[in-house]
Order: structure tokens, then C-alpha cells, then sequence
């Protein structure tokens, strides 16, 4: 049994017949090749996988390919307009707030969910905001910095 | 040309990265890829009656399922060790177990499909009957007479005992000890848990019986090697192994897996790409372990304080199978480092590696010394309060001397540098040390639980040279290797075998290499990680990859300085002594005479042109170098932790962490910064949190990250970092290595602190809420 769904990625219109259950991040990762969202985990734990689904950070290792049926995605590949880093992207890399960087797509995706919930997030409410984002490298000082450092280039 | 070294350059490599945009194996997407899955043992330990996977084959879209005893049938061989101590006895481990289950996770049969889901699907339907054994899973109680035997043939599941020290000195120095202070410590089993989660894909090319394999690899260069001798079999130059992008390794990717011989030989059996990626519950149950050590240790005291002998048996849990270098770890790296930053004269270590029903031990950040710098550490605090003295000058009374380095501590190491004193004092003052006891006392007043702790830790690293290395132990050399292409245009690639999986070397490597070429960071490429395309190569562990791998850089740099100080000679008609290069700006001049000096460019052109070069000159400017350590490198810290415990609920918050590191020169702040702060809290996460724990079945109860706690984004407040520099005398460049210094030294930290604010003697890791509780009740 398979399902036909249409959906946009980074604004860009897809029509995919699938099988019920594949998961979102698979549909994005071997069926369009957006290789950017990756996967760190299978208890929906590390955040690794985050993307936006019609402007809301969720979790692409817990959503099934046709739940997106008629959604909007943004994927990490979508964050940089016509070619320049998103300020976010800018601001990590000005703080060092990525290492190996696997961690670093979801933890851009849920930063700019935060951001956009929360213009100037305190140190505090970063780090409760992105507690649902693993990172082995930093020690996520930096990129709480990062954030923090978005937050004003954003305001 | 300002210099680089030193300063804060922006990483090279994170534009991809931020735009997700990185090569990790797992995206590697080919034409015809097939997938693969790994049927695994449920049970610690058993026998194999029989594999059925008529019902898997039958399933559309398998391709192939494979047991143990094909991969034999097909020539694989067994996986070797890269260490071996004295009357070792090193179990046979295959890529799938052919006949006998050890660890829950063991591989007993593969699944190619094609697709992913397919292949787990058909997981399901391979039937494979088991005869369940009785087992063992602690370390110590394995070597207990009548403990389950996990290899028949090894007596006591012992498979090594080694010593170090001197029995009798240590015997003496705890006579002459005003107290000799005993405790039992539990150094707990941790998963690594890189946010990558290992992968594998393989590509045989019949026509020319070439294979291409790209993996997770911290040191694709030593994986080639084992892949060609020992388990796959194929001609070492046949084989290219790629480590492309690596998403953190913290030394689990170093170790030859057993995926790395399955994924290629089913790929040429079905002649079609294969693509392995490991899920984390996976993850759990197969990339080696850390740690896991059960200690009983003596330390004796004068009345002043003054340490007067250690004495040490330590029973290693090195699970199932030796991994690549599991023996290394509980020997050379961990007895090796117990005399910390003390003088201690009386030292004796004993340790006992023993095999038990659980996935295998190795290299875990840090790798033996937070071992060794957790029991010295602790046991130096509970002299401390015993004696009644402040940990903190029990410290400093029995730091060495500046003025004894380099020093010779009386189990193995030289140390070559450092000032104890004064990073000590460093970090005393940057925490503001005194302010911050009298804020503890007035809190302790009000009956809050404030505690502070403090650690002081070296690291071993970079360590060498090869005769000394493999004369202990090592099946292979301690060396690295750099070459320099330098282009007509005067455009340079540079090949290192070291490999970076976080740490940036694509920066680090470029800015040494611009420094002593006189060029800029932009004009160089660094390529690592192919051994393709990369001469030969060790790899990144052990905190060496500056020391070792920025030295090679530095020769081969000054090779091609010095072929084209000859060039301009030629080219100036000056005696070649009379020319210098000029690292500033990469020309070369007559002494004197800047304004008539050759550019870069220029020089570069001519090994083109090939018409302008001294008599004898070979045309092409590329030069490789080779770099083995004379010596090692022993990085230090001092770390302070300000801790808070709520009586109600046991819950630990650190208010302060305050961190002084000594890791020699720097090569960019902001990198070694970065891995100081992620390996501080790497080491508060063993301390608060993280903990691999087995039942009584063999079952991992913390087996997937829902259970298995790590630190997440809300564990730690702002970490305040410090540092003090002593350059270190081993290397041109005078680094130490920063990858595990702050994992080293942050568990003692946290953990002392905690005792402090308890005002009791000891508790084991992890110190959750629950085990703090029923210590306060
Ligand atoms: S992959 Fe870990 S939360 Fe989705
Ligand atoms: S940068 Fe490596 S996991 Fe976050």
C-alpha cells in the first residue's frame, strides 16, 4: 500500500508517492536528497533531525512522510537566502558553536524556532529551549553564544 | 603576512556544515546502493544451535543474508588488536560470531536488501536458535574462581595482569604514613555516543578489483592496514578507505569494527554498492565502551599532608572481546598517570584486564587517564578531610616543582613541562578562591549544601617515539605525515594523515602551514582522510594530532622553503648560503636585499617551467614529511567547581566552573577553547549522569538515549576559562593537546565538590538525585 503526497521543501513544490511508513526525515534524505537533516538517534532524543513543518520545529525522526501531506517544510538547505548565511548560521560560526557539526543543522532549526517565539530569549530560556538538541562537541557553550549572538543581529 | 598561529582564524571547513552541507558517510548516495542490517544477539552469552533465514530470503527485495561461518568460508579473518602487554591473551573475535554469542549485540548474521527498511524487515525473519550460558558481567567478580568462562580457553577470564611501580617503595611509603586512607572506587562504565552514529558503505569495481570503503573513521589509514592483513584480505593497494565528514568520534571511531569487514565483503560477493548506518539503540550495544574500572586503592599521608605512597588494584572490564586497544587503556594510559601532578615516591599499580559478557572496552575521551586522575584525585580528598587540611594546600604541598621539569615520575612518564604552582594559583585567583569560601561558609550557615571541589590533572599525549611506543606494546608507529603540493600558481594542497572529526584541522593545519610558508590560510587546502589521496598516515587520537601530525607540517614546510631558497640562489646567482627565506611574506632574498627577493609565485612557477633550477634540481615542488615524537607531551589543569545540593530532592546544580588549562602553545584560541568546554562537560556528564548499566541477564538496562542520561544544553552555567602556557620543549610548535584535558580533569571536579557539600567521604558515579538522597537520609 503506498500514498500519494504533495508537500513543498525550502518552497519548492514535491509530489511523492510513498509507503505509510516512511519517515519524514527518510522522505527528505533518500527520496529528495536533502542529505543536511541528519539522524542521531532512534528514541527521538538528540534532535539531530529537527526541520521546520509549516513553521513549527519538529522532530523529522517522529513525523511520518504523509503526516507532511500538504505541509510546508524548511529544511537546514533552506535557511541560507539566494546564497548568504542565515544570521543564525553566521552567528555560529562566529562563536565557534559547531564542531564535527552533525548536531549543528537541527540545533539552527530549533534556534530559529526559539528566536522566532522569543526575540531576546535570557541565557536561561536558551538553554531550557534547546535542551531537546544533543551536542557531544561544544558543550553547547557556544552555542548558547550563538544564539545569543543572533538574537541581536536578528533584532 | 601577519602571523596565524595563535590567533583566532574562522574554521574553514563550517560553511558546509552550517549550510548541511557535510559528507557523513551516512549520505553518501550510489548508484545501485543496496543496504544492510546486522542480525544481533539478544542474549549475553549462548550458544548458537542454528541461523534459519530461509523466510528473510524469501522476502521481496533481499539480496543475501550471511552468517559467521560465510565470512570464514569466504576468507575473512579474525579481528586483530593494535595492543598487546606481556602474556596477553587475546580471544578470537570474528565479523560475525560463527558459532557462540558473548554480549547482547554480538553479530550473528547480515541482511543485504534493497532498501533499508527492507533489511530490517527481514531481520525479523531470520530464525536463530540459542542455548543460553551463564554469564558474567562485572568486571571483578569475573575473576572470581567459578565465574561463567566467556572463552573456555582464557583460565579466570584474566586476560592480562600488569604492574607498575615499585612494590617495596610503595610498601614503605605507606609504613612511614601518619594515615593510610582505603577506599573502594567504582569508575563507571560510559557509552561514547558521538552524535554520528557509525556507518560503512563499500564499493567493489570488479573490472579493475578495486575496493573503495568509506567509514567512520577517526585513522582510515591503520583501518586499511588491518583491512588488508588481517580481516578482509584484500592487497593494501586494492583497497581505499575514505573517513569522509565525521560527525565526533571522542576515540570510539578508532577501533576496527567488525562492520568494516562485513559491509565490503558482501558488497564484492554481490558486486553492488553496500550502505551500513548504525542506529543509536545499535550504537549501544556495539561501539566500545569506556571506563568501567573497579579500584581499591591506598594512599598514605604525613600529618602535613605530604603523600607518601599509592597503592592500587584495579580489576578492568574489558568486555567480550579485546577491542582494537583495549589493553592500552587500564596499562600505560591509566598506571601510567597516577602520580598526577604529585610527587609521590612509593607507587604501585595493579591491574587485572578481564573478559565479561559485555560489549567491549577501549578509548572513551580521556582513555585511562580520567581514570587515573579521577581515584587520585578523590583520594587525595578524603585525606584531605580526614587530615582535617584543605584540599586545596594539600594539593600545592605535594605539587612537583616547576623546577624539576622535565620529571621523571616513578611509574613510567616523563613530563616535559609545566608549572603547578601557577596555574594552580591561576585559577585560585580567577575564581576568586577566598571570596568564594567565605560565600560557602555563610551559605553552609544558612544550612545550605554549597560545596566546592577542585581537581588538578595532567594528560599524557602525543606520545612517542615508535621504538619506545611499540616496545610496550604498540603494534604500530606513533608517527605522522604531512606533504605540501604547491602548485605552478603557488597554490598549496596539504596531505595530512592526521584526520579531523571536529577538531577543525582544516583550519588549524592551513594557518601552521601558512606561517611557515609565508602564504595566506586561503591559498592553502588541507585534504585528510582518503587514503587515496592522503601518502600514509596514523590518524587522530590521543590528544596528537597538533604535537604530532602540526609537526610534520612544520618539516615538510621547511623542505619546501629550503627548495626554493635554492631556487632563488640560482635564479640571483648568490651562493645558496647567502639567500634567505623569508617567512613572513614567502620570498627569498639575498641577504640584505629584500627589494630584489623571488616571490612565492615566482619560485613556485619555475619548478613548472623547470628551465631556470640549480643544476640537478628535480622539477615539481611536492614534499612529504615524517614526524615521530622524540618524547610526549603531558598538558595540566586546574579546575574549580562551586556545587549547590538540594536536601529535599538530591539535585545537584553547579553554580560555578571555573577551568585553568596548560596545553602549551595554542595554535587558534578559539578551537582550543571549543574543545576545552566540550570536554569539560563530556567529564560532568560521567560525574552527574551518564552510566552504562547491566542486569543480572546481560541486558544494557541505559540502552538507548531515552535511558542512558547525557548533558544536554541546561547542565552547566557559563564555564570561566583561564590558561597558562608552558611551550611544550618536544615539538617545534610547542603544543600539548587539548582534545581530553577538560574531560580529565572536570570529573574529579564535580565530583569532589559534591562530596564537599555532603561532607561525607565517598559516593560512586553517577551522582543522581537518588543516590544523593539516600546518602542524605
Ligand atoms: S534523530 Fe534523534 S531526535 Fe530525530
Ligand atoms: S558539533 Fe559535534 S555534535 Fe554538536
Amino acid at each position: 500500500m503506498t500514498h500519494t503526497i504533495s508537500l513543498t521543501v525550502n518552497g519548492k513544490a514535491h509530489c511523492s508517492v510513498v509507503e505509510p511508513r516512511l519517515l519524514l526525515v527518510h522522505y527528505l534524505r533518500d527520496i529528495l536528497g536533502l542529505t543536511g537533516t541528519n539522524i542521531g538517534c532512534d528514541t527521538s532524543q538528540c534532535g539531530s533531525c529537527t526541520v521546520h513543518m509549516d513553521g513549527e520545529a519538529v522532530k523529522a525522526c517522529t513525523v511520518l512522510a504523509v503526516q507532511a501531506d500538504g505541509a510546508s517544510i524548511k529544511t537546514i538547505e533552506g535557511m541560507a537566502a539566494n546564497g548568504s548565511l542565515h544570521p543564525l548560521q553566521e552567528a555560529f560560526r562566529e562563536e565557534h558553536g559547531l564542531q564535527c557539526g552533525y548536531c549543528t543543522p537541527g540545533m539552527i532549526m530549533a534556534a530559529d524556532a526559539l528566536l522566532r517565539r522569543n526575540h531576546k530569549p535570557s541565557e536561561a530560556q536558551i538553554r531550557q529551549g534547546l535542551e531537546g538538541n544533543m551536542c557531544r562537541c561544544t558543550g553547547y557553550q557556544n552555542i548558547v553564544k550563538a544564539v545569543q549572538n543572533a538574537a541581536l543581529k536578528m533584532a | 603576512m601577519a602571523k596565524t598561529v595563535g590567533t583566532s582564524v574562522k574554521r574553514v571547513e563550517d560553511p558546509r556544515f552550517l549550510r548541511g552541507q557535510g559528507t557523513y558517510t551516512a549520505n553518501l548516495q550510489l548508484p545501485g546502493m543496496t543496504h544492510l542490517a546486522v542480525k544481533r544477539s539478544p542474549h549475553a552469552h549462548a550458544i548458537i544451535k542454528r541461523i534459519d533465514a530461509t523466510r528473510a530470503l524469501a522476502l521481496p527485495g533481499v539480496l543475501g543474508v550471511f552468517t559467521g561461518k560465510d565470512l570464514i568460508e569466504g576468507g575473512c579473518g579474525t579481528l586483530p588488536v593494535g595492543w598487546s602487554v606481556p602474556n596477553q591473551k587475546t580471544p578470537d573475535r570474528h565479523a560475525l560470531t560463527p558459532d557462540r554469542v558473548r554480549h547482547v549485540g554480538d553479530g550473528v548474521a547480515a541482511v543485504v536488501a534493497e532498501s533499508s527498511y527492507i533489511a530490517r524487515d527481514a531481520l525479523d525473519l531470520i530464525e536463530v536458535e540459542y542455548e543460553t550460558l551463564p554469564l558474567v558481567t562485572d568486571a571483578r567478580k569475573a575473576a572470581e574462581p567459578g565465574a561463567p568462562l566467556v572463552h573456555p580457553a582464557i583460565a579466570n577470564n584474566i586476560s592480562y595482569e600488569w604492574e607498575l611501580g615499585d612494590k617495596q617503595a610503595c610498601a614503605d611509603g605507606l609504613a612511614e604514613a601518619h594515615i593510610v586512607v582505603e577506599q573502594e572506587l567504582i569508575n563507571t562504565r560510559l557509552v561514547p555516543n558521538a552524535i554520528e552514529p557509525r556507518a560503512c558503505v563499500a564499493q567493489w569495481n570488479a573490472p579493475d578489483d578495486q575496493m573503495t570503503i568509506w567509514t567512520t573513521s577517526q585513522n582510515p589509514h591503520p583501518i586499511r592496514v588491518l583491512l588488508s592483513a588481517f580481516t578482509l584480505k584484500i592487497p593494501e593497494h586494492k583497497l581505499r578507505v575514505i573517513a569522509p565528514d565525521v560527525g565526533g568520534g571522542f576515540g570510539s571511531k578508532i577501533f576496527h569494527y567488525p562492520e568494516e569487514v562485513i559491509v565490503p565483503w558482501v558488497s564484492r560477493k554481490i558486486n553492488r554498492p553496500v550502505k551500513w548506518v548504525c542506529t543509536r539503540s545499535e550504537a549501544f550495544i556495539t561501539d566500545s565502551h569506556g571506563r568501567d574500572h573497579v579500584t581499591v586503592a591506598k594512599m598514605g599521608f604525613k600529618r602535613d599532608g605530604t603523600i607518601t605512597g599509592l597503592q592500587v588494584t584495579t580489576w578492568a572490564n574489558q568486555g567480550a572481546y579485546l577491542s582494537t586497544f583495549a589493553s592500552l587503556i587500564p596499562t600505560i594510559l591509566y598506571l601510567g598517570c597516577i602520580s598526577g601532578m604529585y610527587k609521590v615516591k612509593g607507587i604501585f599499580g595493579h591491574v587485572f584486564g578481564t573478559l565479561t559478557n559485555t560489549v567491549p572496552v577501549d578509548a572513551v575521551r580521556g582513555a585511562g587517564r580520567p581514570e587515573a586522575a579521577y581515584l587520585v584525585e578523590r583520594m587525595i580528598d578524603i585525606g584531605a578531610r580526614r587530615l582535617k587540611k584543605d584540599p586545596w594546600e594539600v594539593r600545592h604541598k605535594n605539587f612537583i616543582p616547576a623546577s624539576e621539569f622535565p620529571y621523571q615520575t616513578p611509574v613510567a612518564f616523563n613530563y616535559d613541562s609545566g608549572d603547578y604552582h601557577a596555574i594552580c594559583d591561576k585559577v585560585a585567583t580567577l575564581a576568586d578562591l577566598k571570596g568564594m569560601r567565605e560565600r560557602q561558609s555563610e551559605a553552609r550557615k544558612a544550612g545550605r549544601l554549597v560545596g566546592i571541589g577542585f581537581s588538578t590533572a595532567i594528560e599524557i599525549s602525543g606520545y612517542g617515539p615508535s621504538k619506545v611506543v611499540t616496545s610496550i606494546g604498540s603494534a604500530l608507529g606513533m608517527w605522522e605525515s604531512a606533504a605540501l603540493r604547491v602548485y605552478p600558481t603557488g597554490k598549496v594542497t596539504l596531505f595530512t594523515g592526521s584526520h579531523s572529526h571536529g577538531q577543525g584541522h582544516e583550519t588549524t593545519f592551513a594557518q601552521i602551514a601558512a606561517d611557515e610558508l609565508g602564504i595566506a590560510v586561503s591559498d592553502i587546502e588541507v585534504v585528510h582522510g582518503d587514503t587515496g589521496r592522503v601518502q600514509q598516515g596514523v590518524g587522530t587520537f590521543g590528544s596528537r594530532s597538533g604535537t604530532v601530525g602540526g609537526t610534520a607540517v612544520v618539516k615538510a614546510a621547511a623542505k619546501v622553503r629550503e627548495k626554493m631558497r635554492r631556487i632563488a640562489a640560482h635564479q640571483l646567482e648568490a651562493a645558496e648560503e647567502d639567500v634567505v627565506f623569508d617567512q613572513s611574506n614567502g620570498t627569498a632574498y639575498v641577504k640584505g636585499s629584500p627589494d630584489k627577493a623571488k616571490t612565492f609565485f615566482e619560485m613556485a612557477f619555475s619548478t613548472f617551467t623547470a628551465n631556470q633550477l640549480p643544476a640537478g634540481m628535480e622539477p615539481g615542488l611536492e614534499e612529504t614529511a615524517f614526524f615521530d615524537p622524540t618524547g610526549l607531551t603531558a598538558p595540566n589543569s586546574a579546575h574549580i567547581a562551586q556545587v549547590e545540593v538540594d536536601p529535599a530532592t538530591g539535585e545537584v546544580e553547579i553554580q560555578r566552573y571555573v577551568a585553568v588549562d596548560d596545553v602549551g602553545n595554542i595554535i587558534n584560541p578559539m578551537i582550543v577553547e571549543g574543545q576545552l568546554l566540550g570536554g569539560i562537560v563530556h567529564g560532568v556528564g560521567q560525574a552527574l549522569l551518564e552510566c552504562a548499566r547491566y542486569d543480572s541477564n546481560g541486558q544494557l538496562l541505559s540502552g538507548s538515549m531515552m535511558d542512558y542520561a547525557m548533558p544536554r544544553s541546561n547542565l552547566m552555567p557559563m564555564i570561566e576559562m583561564g590558561r597558562t602556557v608552558t611551550p611544550a620543549p618536544s615539538n617545534p610548535l610547542g603544543v600539548k593537546g587539548a582534545g581530553e584535558m577538560g574531560t580529565i580533569a572536570s570529573t574529579p571536579a564535580i565530583c569532589n565538590a559534591v562530596m564537599d557539600a555532603l561532607q561525607i567521604d565517598h559516593l560512586d558515579m553517577p551522582l543522581t538525585p537518588e543516590r544523593i538522597w539516600q546518602a542524605l537520609q
